[in-house]
């Protein structure tokens, strides 16, 4: 069972019934004692770094989150999820994230309008079991306008290009995760989740 | 970089597609989904619904469209029709759209354009403007804004209106030009031009694609960041994925798969 972490940050249907497509059991809950039973997670979302924080502290999921990755269990972020696995970010503020990887969250620094909204391609900077089926230059479909900076180079899984090189994607032994939304990027992203789910 | 988008439009009445679409795979050519999933498969960047149910339970029509689409489509989708304030956004987002399309209630009470754009995020705003070219001949070009689905004047300038809606927060303006809606001669270039080059968020250029050029055309020269159209693709005169390979052949950045 999956389970996709509810913490009122954005819609949460969308990756909830792309992983039934392809054929996860998923659940969408808050509840502590469903991230613990869950065989894997997923950390969702859209909007501010600061009120998502706060919502998972809120709702006591901080520590069960940390510790369920820390014993090994996948966990994958997708956009602000992405962002909220990291150390810090410089969102509105100065704010904590929940320091799966080391690193931190920018504004993204282009000549281009921010936010970055559409589809970019990706190039796929090391192989990974969640990525078996991409081509590398695939195009997935973006909505953001902060950037991840991972203190590792080891952890960049994916880099796009929109007027400067950025960090699409990171992976560290089971924690992965996406600035991109699998969810609407069609047939790739589909496939970016089933090879999540069966893996 | 990012690739300019081919969106399809389907006009949903009571929660069934009003135009024909002629795909050969599909088997029930009036259910939005069904037809939705076959523009997905084809190649389409993202879809636009604009409900044209015209009874008060619009609202719920939408909601269901928007649930139903959610389950089997997944790239991102836009619904429009009748909303009209930040409880219809709320529903129609959470039901699974990712941006809502107003017109009427946005030149009505601008200040829903802030709100919903605090509140949700300038992504899921998008202010349709239909335009329709009012200057006599000789004259420099202006275009007004119409609502009701065309048949209000409102007396605004579409340029000005425009400008007005990207500073209030909207993510994206889908510019549909009256003129040349339906006529299949091509984009209406010098109102795109002058609504393109006036605001620093992307447009949607609509009516008037008859044929593959007038996509090429559109984000050539009027620097359309996506192309919207009906019936070059209901009717099946091109498929998706040529009109892509096309655009592609002329040196503009998509999205093939």
């Amino acid at each position: 069972m999956i389970t996709v972490i509810d913490y009122g940050m954005g819609n949460l249907r969308s990756v909830e019934k792309a992983l039934e497509k392809v054929g996860a059991e998923v659940r969408v809950s808050r509840d502590p004692d469903d991230l613990r039973s869950a065989s894997k997670l997923v950390l969702p979302g859209v909007g501010a770094f600061g009120d998502a924080m706060e919502n998972l502290r809120k709702r006591g999921l901080v520590d069960v989150i940390q510790e369920e990755a820390a014993a090994g269990k996948p966990l994958l972020g997708i956009c602000l999820g992405l962002d909220l696995v990291f150390e810090e970010s410089e969102e509105h503020g100065l704010h904590e994230g929940l320091g799966l990887l080391p690193g931190r969250v920018e504004l993204l620094t282009t000549e281009l309008k921010i936010p970055h909204i559409g589809w970019n391609r990706i190039r796929i900077e090391k192989e990974s079991p969640l990525l078996a089926g991409v081509p590398d230059g695939s195009f997935f479909y973006f909505v953001h306008s902060y950037v991840v900076v991972p203190r590792r180079d080891s952890d960049i899984l994916c880099t796009t290009d929109y007027g400067c090189r950025f960090v699409s994607a990171v992976e560290h032994e089971n924690v992965s995760a996406f600035q991109f939304h699998p969810e609407k990027s069609s047939a790739l992203g589909l496939n970016i989740l089933r090879n999540f789910a069966t893996s | 970089m990012l690739s300019k988008r081919i969106i399809p439009c389907l006009d949903v009445r009571n929660g069934r597609v009003v135009k024909g679409v002629r795909f050969v795979d599909i088997r029930d050519a009036g259910d939005p989904v069904e037809l939705a999933s076959a523009y997905d498969r084809e190649g389409a960047d993202e879809l636009v619904f604009l409900d044209i149910t015209a009874s008060h339970e619009r609202r719920e029509t939408v909601v269901d469209l928007a649930r139903r689409c959610a389950e089997e489509l997944f790239i991102p989708f836009t619904i429009g029709g009748g909303m009209r304030d930040e409880s219809d956004f709320r529903k129609v987002l959470k039901a699974g759209a990712d941006k809502i399309a107003i017109n009427t209630a946005a030149l009505d009470h601008p200040e829903v354009i802030n709100r919903c754009a605090r509140r949700f995020g300038s992504q899921c705003v998008v202010v349709a403007i239909d335009a329709k070219c009012v200057s006599g001949e000789g004259e420099e070009k202006r275009w007004e804004a119409f609502v009701h689905g065309g048949r209000t004047p409102t007396g605004r300038d579409a340029v000005e209106w425009a400008v007005e809606a990207a500073r209030r927060g909207a993510g994206e303006i889908l510019l549909t030009s009256m003129d040349a809606d339906g006529v299949q001669t091509g984009y209406d270039i010098d109102l795109t031009r002058a609504i393109t080059s006036s605001i620093p968020i992307p447009v949607i250029a609509s009516g008037g694609a008859g044929n593959l050029d007038h996509l090429v055309e559109v984000v050539k020269e009027a620097d359309a960041d996506a192309v919207l159209a009906a019936s070059i693709f209901h009717y099946g005169t091109y498929s998706i994925r040529e009109a892509k390979e096309y655009m592609a052949a002329a040196g503009i950045p998509m999205r093939l798969t």
